[in-house]
């Protein structure tokens, strides 16, 4: 093994990794809404990142990379396994085009209007998993759509569906009288899709 | 119904993600719709709050600590060169571990000295207090729709303290409560935050900066951050500090 190389190689990755550390927290959190399950998967996950960096290639997305590996980390823990059971009935979204649902409503203002931050967490925090972690990936991590194709693995066209079905969710929840029109119809299922 | 069919993509314009040529045409067309321009900008509005609302989790100290210390033992365990990635991930840790310490640091720092900036500048204003009382039950329902907490005030009869009157303020953009104390004619800042709203995580033993002149306390109850200053003696403002902690 060339040692320079193996030096080089480590430097990248922790020039690589260590500005990810709090977002990967946070995603991971958001992800288990479990503090402790947040930790496990973190841990996990700089651990196969580290093991498998080698077959990472320098120049390509390290960040899509990384929440790959975590998001697979996620999916094949007990937790994970247990969501992925679980999809919505209306999870057709290859059917539908990008942009289904045409926003007439303005929720983003009622909500500007509410106690928003808590509220809005809480709505987060209640979408299907598949919604709540592209949400993330694109507005809190501010991914490109390319990013996220890559990070869940799913084709562009995809990630614009899913995207516009989380958002359009999102509202839904937060409109008033959230018990008759937040939660969204779940059913137990396949696992397709994520 | 050109709009309508605009508006199937507006998310999509507003997330960048539109090729060039058609980004162009959008743009022209939202600063010219007055029904465009209105649902871009709600919408805006909703990817800001998302954005802020979905940083929410913070890693724990203790977390990184851990994360050093399950990562460092492997190093000794491996053989060949093998060590050289967990020993890597300490490092990574460890800078991390440092650089976050080092930010918070820094950051608590900026808290101290900015607290000291508010005592000064308000003691320093031709008006100190938006509220003039000495009565703690006219103080505190003054401050009831203008931050976004309740907090207790102590009762000072028999104490060497009287309470002047009190003012909103805001650190970094968060609003509190000060409250203007007077001991042995030394004026005490009593600033009340919510502690989540602070721009730097801070310890009731964070060091305080050593150039900072003033005696200052500081502690966490009950999910709000008060931080007692003032030129008055350490005694005085531990003792207001305690009738605070009592009160509260």
């Amino acid at each position: 093994m060339d040692l320079s190389g193996a030096n080089l190689q480590l430097d990248s990755f922790e020039e690589l990794a260590t500005p990810l550390f709090d977002q990967l927290y946070n995603f991971a959190h958001w992800l288990t809404q479990n503090r402790d399950e947040a930790e496990d998967l973190v841990q996990e996950t700089y651990v196969k990142a580290l093991k498998g960096f080698s077959s990472f290639q320098l120049g390509t997305n390290f960040r899509a990379w990384i929440y790959r590996i975590l998001r697979n980390t996620f999916l094949t823990s007990r937790k994970g396994l247990k969501v992925t059971m679980t999809v919505p009935l209306d999870f057709d979204e290859e059917e539908d085009g990008p942009e289904a649902a045409i926003e007439r409503d303005t929720p983003e203002t009622l909500l500007l209007a509410r106690s928003s931050h808590e509220l809005l967490q809480k709505a987060i925090d209640e979408l299907p998993v598949h919604f709540r972690e592209i949400l993330l990936l694109c507005e809190v991590e501010e991914m490109s759509y390319q990013e996220i194709s890559e990070t869940l693995a799913v084709p562009i066209g995809t990630v614009m569906s899913r995207l516009s079905r989380a958002r359009q969710t999102l509202r839904n929840q937060l409109r008033p009288h959230p018990q008759q029109e937040a939660a969204p119809r779940i059913a137990r299922g396949t696992n397709h899709g994520l | 119904m050109v709009c309508e069919t605009r508006k199937e993509r507006l998310d999509t314009y507003l997330d960048g993600e539109l090729p060039h040529e058609e980004m162009r045409t959008f743009d022209a067309h939202v600063r010219n719709c007055p029904s465009c321009s209105a649902d871009a900008l709600s919408r805006v509005q909703f990817k800001r709050a998302i954005h802020l609302a979905g940083k929410r989790f913070t890693p724990s100290a203790e977390f990184r600590k851990r994360m050093q210390r399950n990562m460092a033992p492997k190093a000794h365990r491996s053989f060949r060169l093998r060590w050289m990635p967990a020993a890597a991930a300490a490092v990574v840790l460890l800078v991390g571990t440092l650089t976050t310490y080092m930010g918070n640091r820094s950051g608590t720092d900026q808290v101290f000295s900015e607290i000291a900036d508010l005592h000064v500048a308000t003691l320093a204003s031709s008006s100190p207090v938006d509220v003039i009382s000495t009565d703690r039950h006219t103080v505190k329902p003054w401050f009831q729709g203008k931050i976004p907490f309740a907090f207790n005030l102590p009762e000072l009869q028999n104490s060497e303290f009287s309470l002047l009157g009190g003012r909103m303020t805001y650190l970094e953009q968060t609003p509190g409560a000060h409250l203007i104390y007077d001991a042995r004619k030394h004026h005490i800042s009593v600033f009340v935050f919510q502690e989540r709203s602070l721009p730097a995580r801070l310890t009731d033993s964070s060091p305080k900066p050593a150039k900072l002149s003033f005696n200052m306390e500081t502690w966490s109850q009950g999910g709000l951050r008060y931080f007692v200053i003032g030129d008055a003696s350490a005694a005085d403002i531990d003792g207001l500090a305690r009738l605070f902690k009592t009160a509260s």
